[in-house]
């Protein structure tokens, strides 16, 4: 397997009332060619922060990349020009947003902003690059293309705004497509029908998926690879199989105990007290303390990233001590 | 049995849109025909995707939409039909907790002002000098610190504030409480927590509830009972075990299968989707005739075209709208 995308040791700060905080601290993974990658978190994990840095699409002023690497097909985007890094988003690597809305352009139609994507990147005449769009909007799913490439995003329904995006984010052929919470607006038989559609591009593109998210049932069904990401760290990381069957940090555990179950029905569920923490003001040591019920005296050290077996990575002092506190959850 | 508090009798509620104009307004049905009881220490929760019309039901439950037709009866009095104080006094009874924290809670106000409004409308309530205790009381009762009382809401995370927003539905201690997706804005981790909040309250109080969600796996956990909506109707009702491990209208069974299953385990063993819906919900502008999900149904016929199906069952406890209803099978439809 060869990875097309590494992510190495990765810091974002964002302005803040108090200065620079760390939205992003030391972050490191790889995307494998044809895998999808799930990384879960819940608000001010880090999680779109770092699938923005790989577009390179933060906010300039709010926000800056203090140390790490990201290597796109060998190379360093964050060395790069301008100019060739534009090249590379769209033709190496391209985003799928959460909302669809209010990333299309409203005033042009959608054939149009999907031309723009094979003029700029494959060099197609204007003739063919629309035909293109035609092509990859039938391809996603859109009904009578021909005719809807001259609609406007508003006359599209939700789900069938997110496959507008999901062709345009393909209309350069890219090998990475990094989806940040792409269902999350939608309801759940459309949301069944997107994951389908990007499960089966992927397949058939060999293409690599990013995929950020929220939601334990997302991961479950589309994940090869897990990050689990918590105040802007990485907390958790391994294949997902071994990561399901054995969670080895406390927040992946409670988080993945928290999800109601029928067989749970009549008992109180499983909490995990407080809320995620501001990234302003976070706690020392570990992140997770305050929150865990496991916590002992050395958390307030920070703990290092381990590896506890074979690819399977847990941020935690008390995995590292006792490798058998994974089963008592 | 338990009292009943409140009862929907055939609720349909149309609204009128489009420009006045040459007379091209059109009708939406956003409710059709509902029944729904809600007895006390009871939960009846109501799923749907967005354009079911849960919501309007919703603000017709609580009083703050008037039905096109049929009637909401609250403890045994015409909901709508009364006026002026005995409608300020039945509007006591049955609450409303919204789904955003961030927007239903307003930001120049405090906690203590929020909380305290409920009493200003109401004085008869508390006397004015015990209200700061009613205050500090409510805020303990749904688990915040009443040294928190003067601080704003954005002092406090989304959690935080749909305590807040739940505590001021409290104020008045209704006997009904209408939650309208109480906790899809919420954190996953922080989620549990006001669900298991919302459950020892309910027990505590004795109160009846209406839980509205799209998150099917929330609603089996809360609810006693599940009515199904599709584009203004219920199409299927009964206990979470029915609606779950023996669903008869193809929709739930839908629905359910389109529910990404967070058990790892069963995809491995290849207990993955069957059923992927195709389409989406049509226009509640231009619903198709009889039944409205035969556009994406699997085994749709003529007859359901022609004539609307209505609720019914063998057993009372669990109706379906289907002329076509499933076999029942046992074992839970795979995820």
């Amino acid at each position: 397997m060869t990875a097309l995308v590494e992510v190495d040791g990765l810091r974002v700060e964002f302005r803040t009332r108090t200065g620079w905080a760390r939205a992003v601290d030391d972050v490191s993974f790889h995307l494998e060619e044809g895998r999808t990658m799930a990384v879960l978190g819940e608000s001010g994990s880090g999680k779109s922060a770092t699938a923005r840095a790989m577009l390179g699409v933060l906010p300039a002023e709010q926000s800056r990349i203090t140390a790490g690497r990201i290597d796109v097909a060998g190379e360093d985007i964050l060395q790069v020009a301008e100019s060739r890094r534009r090249t590379i988003r769209g033709a190496e690597v391209a985003m799928v947003f959460q909302d669809a809305l209010s990333a299309l352009n409203p005033v042009l139609p959608v054939g149009f902003q999907i031309t723009e994507g094979c003029q700029a990147h494959q060099r197609m005449g204007r003739r063919r690059a629309r035909e293109r769009a035609v092509e990859l909007l039938d391809l996603v799913g859109i009904p009578d293309a021909g005719r809807r490439a001259r609609d406007y995003p508003h006359q599209f329904s939700g789900g069938m705004r997110q496959r507008v995006m999901i062709a345009m984010a393909l209309s350069a052929d890219p090998r990475v497509l990094v989806a940040d919470e792409p269902t999350t607006a939608l309801d759940v038989t459309i949301q069944a029908q997107i994951l389908d559609l990007l499960h089966r591009l992927q397949d058939e593109r060999r293409m690599s998926l990013l995929l950020i998210t929220h939601d334990m049932g997302v991961v479950a069904q589309m994940a090869d690879d897990i990050t689990v990401m918590y105040a802007g760290r990485v907390l958790e990381q391994g294949r997902a199989d071994e990561v399901f069957a054995h969670p080895r940090h406390p927040y992946t555990r409670a988080l993945m105990q928290s999800v109601p179950r029928a067989e749970q029905k009549g008992q109180p569920l499983r909490v995990i007290p407080g809320s995620p923490p501001d990234i302003s003001a976070l706690p020392a040591g570990c992140a997770f303390r305050p929150r865990c019920a496991q916590a002992a005296h050395d958390c307030s050290s920070p703990p290092p990233l381990v590896e506890l077996a074979a690819g399977h990575f847990s941020r935690c002092h008390l995995a590292r001590r006792d490798p058998s506190v994974s089963a008592h959850g | 049995m338990d009292e009943v508090l409140l009862q929907a009798r055939s609720v349909s509620k149309r609204f009128q849109v489009g420009p006045r104009l040459f007379g091209s307004r059109r009708t939406l049905q956003a409710v059709d025909s509902v029944d729904l009881t809600v007895t006390a220490h009871r939960t009846i929760g109501i799923v749907g995707e967005s354009g079911s019309g849960k919501s309007t039901l919703a603000s017709m439950l609580v009083g703050d939409e008037r039905p096109t037709s049929g009637e909401v009866e609250l403890l045994g009095r015409p909901l709508h039909q009364l006026r002026g104080s005995s409608l300020r006094q039945a509007r006591r009874d049955v609450q409303l907790v919204r789904q955003d924290p961030y927007t239903s809670l307003n930001p120049r106000m405090t906690v203590e002002q929020i909380l305290r409004e409920p009493f200003d409308v109401h004085p008869d309530l508390a006397p004015r000098a015990s209200r700061r205790q009613k205050v500090s009381d409510l805020l303990a009762m749904v688990g915040l610190n009443p040294d928190q009382l003067d601080r704003y809401p954005h002092q406090f995370s989304g959690g935080q504030r749909q305590r807040i927003g739940i505590a001021r539905a409290l104020a008045l201690k209704p006997r009904v409480l209408v939650c309208d997706e109480p906790v899809s804005a919420l954190d996953v981790s922080v989620q549990a927590q006001v669900i298991n909040l919302l459950e020892d309250l309910q027990r505590e109080l004795g109160l009846g509830c209406v839980f509205i969600a799209h998150d099917l796996s929330v609603v089996h956990h809360i609810a006693d009972r599940i009515a199904v909506m599709y584009l203004g109707r219920i199409v299927e009702e009964g206990s979470p075990a029915d609606i779950h491990d023996r669903p008869q209208h193809p929709y739930t069974k839908a629905l359910l299968a389109a529910v990404p299953e967070p058990d790892r385990s069963l995809h491995a063993e290849g207990r993955s989707r069957q059923i992927v819906l195709q389409g989406e919900i049509p226009s509640p502008l231009d619903p198709p005739s009889g039944c409205h999900f035969r556009t994406r149904c699997w085994q749709a016929e003529s007859r359901c075209a022609e004539e609307r199906p209505l609720l019914s069952g063998a057993d009372t406890d669990h109706q379906v709208a289907c002329h076509f209803p499933l076999e029942v099978t046992t074992g839970r439809v795979s995820g």
